[in-house]
């Protein structure tokens, strides 16, 4: 039997779409099926149009290319460049061009869109370009050689592309507009004023509302523009930009339906009226609509593929939501961003016209959806916006949370429930919610499991935090029970925990044990004997007990329980050295002192850091040295620093308005005073404080669990920020406070904190965790709600009267000191720490 | 990273003191310098006074720990997995009822009876025995 010859299938234009269909045929397994041929205009392979204006940045045609001659002889595609189609026969089944006639079973139309220029008189005078090709842009490039100014017509999306594109060529650049504004398609006219404000500062020239009459000879330069009110502009060049027709002319000559105003007409699987021809991307005429995306043009590709081999999809419309940089400008626009095509819609709006930043929301009649939304100055915004427009999520009860700047009321992020099924979890892995469902529905029934099946979390490891979140919510949600025990030594979460401590005043980790431990674990017969505990539950409980009593955790009692840096007082590297950091409260210290710590660290070797909480870090102490150091520091007038606990660390200040003409607050002294009252103080894990004494913020203050920033009228206070591996912003929390004030908020905020927080989670993951989340803190917190404040402020101020430094409390107690010998039996160093040198200093070897 | 048992019952052990019960802290671990025939070792000793709870069930009951509470144990005070000597100072608990010690460092979980780590089956820490003589510590090495 003969091998039956193929059919052939011809495809019409080879830009960014005609490709990717070519690339889906391929995918698609097409080419076993079919004989494909290629037609492209152009000389160049398609290229990414879409970064078009790098070519004048340095990028050449071949950085652009989307793909190489070779993947077309590999599938044995026939590419015939800059050959163009100049007719199609319907009749005898075949296409012409200048070389010959090719005969077609099936024919796609990828013929894209031409740039439109206005019907002027004048507008075919030489220098007048448009700007779509690469071809375009080797002419514009060379009639720049000799201008010295240059104007685009057209304000949109590919005008600005042009005129940064004319500006990278060193000309005087303008953008003439006809609508009153920038950009109408996307942004309102508050939108396109700031825009035209970011534009202009960068030295472009923009005229809107004007409409150009006629190009005539220039007298100063070689065009003149004449507007409508006879004013005028001259210019050596001119880019038309005015918007895209659709390159339907083949398909209009060959009686193909052609909607109204242009465009090839297909139906769902991208049929023209001719079930031989279909046609994709920017010549193609969906639902009375063109699509002048690349997105789109992708979809039909793929449905078009799939419609040559019988198969069964279908383009069902494409979201035009956008988010592009132009001319280093963000702009952002979701749905129905103007509002006018929803009945009833309703609108919020933030303009910071000092920070240059608009946002718009448009919201359903209800409330409850978000149908559109506007963004100029800042596209952070635009996921979370695109989850809840794309999603259909229920927003918020306040809406314009989601558009107020981070830092202040800014909305919480979504939470597991609210994530859509397509939302990533892990970016490492790419896994979505949807497929840690299903391995939670495949029977994975704890984390460790879903992270075997998925392996989300297994990177990077920046999820852990939701993917534990997510897998908790999802197992609840399916009702099984979510073993929340500390440890297998107390079936308690650390806030339960930390209530029974608090109301039945125990005081010791034996007596908790006694009372609350659970016998599992510790056989099946009759012992009723308390376990040991272990490294989960003994410093969560250390921390639990020091934070409602303060007693030294030196104390027999204690000591065991704590983590080594705790015991030692000092934190522990990887050679089993130590290293040392005495307070220097709010980073001031006297030269007194700094030639003390700069004389220890010599006497005793040691190497010298400054750290990022403005102290000074002398490591490589020996377990043994350790009382040693500590009695010269003490003796110096220095303090233990808490760099070991979970515990209030350091307060950073900047230097404020004792020195510095900006201050407009004492800052390092409000730092010195808030380090004073809250050292010592043990939580669930660190707190880093700052104080900035104006808005410059020279303190990083709002990346800190508690910032304070000076006003003209007190303080203003914000909270659960965090640096980190996952950074947050700190959230504004009450504004120009006095001192007084200030203290006493703090005070609720971190026993509140204290009381309801996981055992090592830092501010910013509680907050993120806390049902109601920022509100709800201010109404406990500012308004009291749950009528806890007086005890808060009770149990901080029990805190506070019962610091002393542990240090100063462990070397005047020889039974305490004898824990910091290296051996019981010995007084030799351990021989096994060998150092080396660097840089003039010490390090292990 | 297999560390050998080092050879617990040979006959030319024998036992030597070491400290006395007030160089120890309860619950919880110092370090002591001994001298053997291999050379010198670093051990850490951990005091748990009255003895850990004893399982009951004789099949997770290590021969160490069988009938009887255990007060005192010898284990290498070297962190195999850092090479620092720190064990030590790390956290005494109990997992499943097994007297255990967390690294400092790295936080694996040693076995105090056989030096077994929970988290590695193929390192295992050395120990040795040791006992109390009136308030002294003795060690068989």
């Amino acid at each position: 039997m003969n091998t039956p010859v193929k059919p052939q299938l011809i495809v019409i234009g080879n830009g960014m779409v005609g490709h990717h269909l070519v690339e889906q045929l391929v995918e698609q397994g097409a080419t076993e099926r079919y004989a494909i041929t290629v037609f492209g205009e152009e000389r160049h392979l398609a290229y990414d149009r879409v970064h078009l204006s790098e070519y004048f940045s340095g990028r050449d045609a071949a950085s652009l290319a989307l793909s190489t001659a070779d993947y077309y002889a590999e599938h044995g595609i026939e590419l015939r460049l800059h050959e163009a189609v100049t007719a199609i026969d319907r009749e005898a089944g075949e296409v012409v061009t200048a070389q010959g006639r090719y005969a077609y079973d099936r024919l796609v139309l990828a013929t894209g869109s031409y740039p439109f220029v206005p019907p002027i008189p004048g507008n075919d005078r030489e220098g007048c370009l448009v700007y779509r090709t690469l071809e375009d842009l080797d002419a514009i490039r060379e009639a720049a050689e000799t201008a010295t100014t240059g104007v685009v017509v057209g304000g949109g999306l590919l005008g600005l592309e042009a005129a940064n594109a004319l500006r990278g060529l060193d000309l005087d650049t303008a953008v003439v507009e006809f609508a009153p504004r920038l950009m109408p398609m996307q942004v309102d006219s508050e939108g396109g004023e700031l825009l035209r404000e970011k534009i202009e500062a960068l030295g472009v020239q923009v005229l809107t509302g004007r409409a150009t009459q006629e190009i005539v000879d220039g007298e100063a330069s070689r065009h003149r523009m004449v507007f409508q009110d006879e004013k005028v502009l001259e210019t050596d060049l001119i880019v038309f930009s005015a918007g895209i027709r659709p390159r339907d002319e083949l398909a209009r000559d060959s009686g193909l339906e052609i909607g109204e105003r242009g465009g090839v007409v297909i139906d769902d699987s991208c049929l023209t009226s001719d079930p031989a021809i279909l046609a994709v991307g920017e010549v193609a005429l969906w639902n009375n609509s063109i699509f002048g995306l690349v997105a789109p043009g992708y979809q039909m590709a793929k449905v078009a593929a799939a419609t040559l081999l019988e198969g069964n999809e279908a383009f069902k419309g494409a979201d035009m939501s956008t988010k592009l940089k132009l001319m280093g400008v963000d702009v952002g626009s979701i749905g129905d961003a103007h509002g006018d095509r929803t009945p009833g819609a309703r609108q919020f709006r933030f303009l910071d016209p000092l920070k240059q930043q608009y946002r718009k929301l448009v919201v359903s009649s209800d409330g409850k959806r978000l149908v559109g939304a506007m963004l100029v100055g800042d596209n952070s915004y635009y996921d979370t916006l695109l989850q809840y427009y794309a999603n259909r999520i229920e927003l918020p009860e306040d809406p314009a949370s989601l558009i107020l700047p981070a830092g202040s009321e800014a909305a919480p992020a979504l939470g597991p429930d609210a994530l859509p099924a397509t939302a990533t979890i892990c970016s490492c892995h790419n896994v979505t919610k949807a497929d840690v469902c299903s391995a939670i529905d495949g029977g994975a029934v704890d984390l460790g499991a879903v992270k075997g099946e998925t392996r989300a979390s297994t990177g990077c490891g920046g999820c852990a935090a939701l993917l534990k979140t997510l897998v908790d919510h999802e197992l609840e949600s399916r009702g099984v029970e979510v073993d929340k025990s500390i440890c297998e030594h107390f079936h308690y979460t650390r806030q339960e925990l930390y209530d029974i401590v608090r109301v039945e005043g125990i005081k010791t980790f034996s007596e908790l044990m006694e009372k609350h431990g659970s016998k599992v674990g510790h056989g099946l017969g009759s012992s009723s004997a308390p376990g040991l505990g272990c490294d989960i539950c003994k410093p969560a409980v250390a921390s639990i007990l020091a934070s409602c009593f303060n007693e030294p955790i030196t104390d027999a009692a204690h000591i065991p329980l704590q983590d080594t840096n705790d015991t030692f007082m000092a934190n522990m590297q990887k050679n089993g050295t130590y290293s040392v950091v005495p307070r220097i409260a709010g980073g001031e210290i006297t030269p007194d002192k700094l030639v003390v710590l700069g004389q220890v660290a010599q006497k005793y070797e040691l190497y010298t850091k400054i750290t990022g909480g403005q102290r000074i870090d002398l490591f490589g102490a020996r377990l043994e040295d350790l009382p040693a150091i500590w009695g010269e520091l003490i003796e110096a007038g220095f303090e233990t620093g808490h760099a070991y606990g979970k515990s209030t660390r350091t307060v950073k200040s900047c230097v404020g308005s004792t020195w510095c003409r900006y201050g407009v607050q004492d800052s390092v002294g409000m730092a010195i005073r808030l380090e004073d009252r809250y050292k010592g103080l043990r939580a669930p894990h660190k707190l880093k404080f700052a104080v900035s004494g104006c808005a410059r913020e020279c303190a990083e203050a709002q990346s800190k669990d508690v910032g304070v920033i000076a006003t003209e009228n007190g303080w203003n206070l914000y909270v659960c920020g965090n640096g980190g591996m996952r950074p947050r912003h700190a959230e504004l929390f009450a504004t120009d406070l006095s001192d007084e004030e200030l203290f006493r908020t703090i005070d609720r905020f971190l026993m509140f904190y204290i009381r309801t927080a996981d055992r090592l989670q830092r501010t910013s993951v509680w907050r993120e965790n806390l049902e109601g989340g920022l509100d709800y803190l201010k109404e406990v917190i500012l308004e009291d709600s749950l009528g806890i404040n007086d005890e808060l402020e009770r149990q901080m101020q029990t805190v506070i009267d019962a610091y002393q430094c542990e240090w100063a409390n462990a070397i005047s107690d020889p039974e305490k000191l004898k824990r910091f010998r290296s051996f019981v039996n010995d007084a030799r160093p351990d021989p096994d720490i060998i150092m080396t040198s660097e840089r003039g200093q010490l390090r292990p070897a | 990273m297999t560390i050998a048992s080092a050879a617990a019952n040979t006959m030319t052990q024998t036992w030597q003191r070491l400290c006395t019960r007030a160089d120890l802290v309860p619950y919880s671990g110092v370090a002591a310098w001994l001298e053997t025939d291999a050379g010198p070792v670093q051990v850490a000793l951990f005091y748990l006074p009255g003895g850990a709870n004893p399982p009951q069930s004789a099949a997770q009951t290590p021969p160490s720990l069988a009938g009887h509470a255990q007060e005192l144990y010898a284990i290498d005070h070297r962190d195999p997995f850092s090479g620092a000597n720190v064990i030590a100072r790390g956290i005494v608990g109990d997992l499943q009822g097994e007297p255990v010690v967390a690294s400092p460092l790295y936080k694996q979980h040693f076995r105090l009876a056989d030096g077994r780590c929970l988290e590695d089956d193929s390192v295992r820490l050395r120990t040795w025995k040791v006992s109390f003589k009136g308030e002294e510590v003795w060690i068989q090495a």
